[in-house]
């Protein structure tokens, strides 16, 4: 046999199946039933209650896999693989045991980088083995494996220093800035088609990798942090996409199967964060959130109004005589980690009798599903939490709302103002209940610069300064006040 | 050769399929474990690194090998942390019972 022959990673072609040592067909089934696994670990997720059963179905699945995969004949050397496995447990122990809830959005894009690297790695290595044995096919698919696992991995380290607050969160702009994102996308496509046309061509291979390195850079760069959600998800897809590449160049279906789960998981995520935002996926990728409109603009509408600024005492005796609270969690929330103080002062409005809830808003946080995670590590109970649709006639009948460090999903303008960049976004009728009080750290508008009329209505009390500080006080008001 | 990847295609379609109904059914409750989930299960990309990490060429092996560390860091990391992320999401009794010291003074309004 051909030593340079591609290593054919799972299930070779139908008719070979007919002459495959046995080892090898138990080998195959391996894969598959790790594939099925994979399934019924995502199904396990349609409810809190079978989502950990389901998970160590996908881990056993995992492990099947990779013991299926050491047995390989292909594999023949054992001390760097045993190096890596020992090494990268450990890292991944140590970024995940400790980390505080309120850092995942951070944890999750570094892990994307690793993912997207990996794969990378792996298509730089493939090419450079097997230069001239490589098929048309092949090695288009492992340029495609390259140039999308190396934009993951910058376009996720990107991710992660903006929520990190290391690179501006602010979306950084500048003239032609699309024009030159669509032409490096493009000219990594034409690389690909050439390198197919001619596989010896190391520079053009290389050349496709550093597209790929300097589009994540650059597509990321002008997209804010309130985007964050979307940008998340879709390198999500991209990490999926990247292995189902990696599955198409090594013949493995196993790749393919997970790939594909990884990269449709992050193309719904990121398709309903854009709905929940009213803006199409070509707009959050190339509008740059609040730029467009005039920054001057905001600051000049907000002077001439004016707003109730109230202290902790005034905000706890509407709380007192309130017989229904809504909680709306934002961002702010997991800045000041007062998802804690949200529970108690939650437990001891309950302990009065008043009925609590939690108002979720898909894009509320820097990811999908940010705050129940943080309500969740809080212990609150999952269902209070309450999507959009489910609690927006709620509002009205409610005595008092309470905002913690949300702005963009409560502002009115969504639903009147045509004017409005936010305009179309589905956001809670909060002006609708009998009193409304924001937490917020100041009267700053935000680097979205979109004015909130709700924070100037008659029913609205500013109560300013950090959340979780105002929440306390608020508890020990209400102590007081009996 | 050209039967393969007609092959694979379909495998990449259906599962997609697969993956688009499944996941559509995860309530937004979910989606934080769902996203380090995927990423535990993309992890499946150690299949591949193992197979570089353990071939006979030098640059192979030096790339496998990051590539493994990469890929193990996913996997082990991304299922530890989605289980402890399951398992903060529990339906609690009406009054929560930490703290319960605050609340002494009953329901008095």
């Amino acid at each position: 046999m051909n030593p340079h022959a591609p290593i054919q990673a799972v299930v070779p072609s139908p008719e070979a199946v007919a002459t495959m040592s046995p080892t090898a067909i138990v080998l195959s089934l391996a894969y598959i039933v790790a594939a099925v696994l994979f399934i019924l670990c995502l199904r396990g997720l349609s409810s809190p209650d079978g989502a950990r059963r389901g998970l160590v179905l996908g881990e056993i699945g995992m492990l099947l896999a990779v013991v299926a995969t050491l047995l390989h004949k292909d594999v023949v050397r054992y001390e760097w693989i045993l190096a890596g496995l020992v090494l990268g447990s450990g890292i991944g122990v140590a970024i995940s045991a400790w980390i505080p809830m309120t850092k995942m959005p951070e944890r999750i894009a570094f892990s994307h980088a690793f993912g997207g690297l990996a794969t990378a790695l792996v298509g730089v290595a493939e090419y450079l083995r097997e230069v001239d044995g490589l098929t048309y096919f092949k090695v288009g698919a492992l340029g495609f494996e390259t140039f999308l696992g190396f934009l993951t991995f910058t376009g996720s380290i990107m991710a992660y220093g903006k929520l990190q607050g290391v690179i501006t969160g602010a979306p950084v702009t500048w003239k032609g800035q699309n024009f030159l994102n669509i032409g490096l996308f493009f000219g990594a496509l034409m690389a690909i088609g050439l390198l197919v046309y001619d596989r010896s061509q190391q520079q053009v291979f290389f050349g496709i990798a550093s597209t790929g390195l300097a589009l994540g850079v650059m597509a990321v760069l002008p997209i804010g942090g309130a985007d964050m959600p979307v940008v998340i998800s879709l390198l999500n897809s991209y990490a999926g996409l990247a292995a189902c590449a990696t599955g198409f160049a090594l013949n493995s279906q196993i790749l393919i199967i997970s790939g594909a789960l990884d990269g449709s998981s992050g193309l719904l995520l990121s398709l309903l964060m854009s709905k929940a935002m009213n803006r199409s996926f070509a707009n959050v990728l190339f509008g740059a959130f609040g730029t467009v409109s005039d920054p001057g603009q905001p600051a000049a509408g907000q002077a001439g109004k004016s707003y109730n600024e109230a202290t902790v005492e005034d905000a706890a005796a509407v709380l007192m005589a309130s017989q229904s609270v809504i909680f709306i969690p934002g961002y702010g929330m997991a800045v000041s980690q007062a998802q804690h103080a949200v529970r108690d002062l939650a437990a001891s409005l309950e302990r009065r009798g008043v009925d609590v809830k939690y108002a979720i808003h898909p894009v509320a946080g820097r990811m999908p599903g940010h705050m129940n995670v943080l309500l969740a590590e809080a212990n609150v109970s999952y269902d209070k939490l309450f999507d959009l649709d489910n609690i927006n006639d709620d509002f009205a009948r409610t005595d008092a709302v309470i905002v913690v460090g949300a702005n963009d999903v409560v502002n009115p303008a969504a639903k009147k103002d045509t004017s409005s960049p936010i305009y179309g976004m589905p956001v809670f009728n909060v002006e609708q209940s009998r009193s409304v009080i924001v937490l917020k750290r100041s009267m700053n508008p935000g680097f979205s610069g979109v004015e909130n009329e709700l924070f100037f209505q008659p029913n609205t009390m500013m109560v300013l300064g950090d959340a979780k500080k105002t929440l306390l006080s608020m508890i020990s008001a209400l102590k007081d006040g009996h | 050769m050209g039967n393969e990847w007609v092959f694979n295609l379909y495998v990449f379609v259906l599962a997609t399929f697969v993956g688009y109904q499944v996941i559509s059914r995860v309530p937004p409750l979910l989606h934080t474990p769902l996203m380090s989930g995927t990423n535990a299960i993309s992890g499946i990309s150690l299949v591949a690194s193992l197979l570089a990490a353990g071939s006979h060429h030098l640059i192979s092996q030096i790339l496998g090998f990051v590539a493994v560390t990469c890929a193990t860091i996913n996997v082990v990391g991304g299922f530890l942390i989605t289980d402890r992320m399951l398992r903060m999401f529990r339906r609690k009794p009406d009054v929560p019972a930490a703290k319960l010291e605050t609340g002494k003074r009953g329901t008095a309004s």
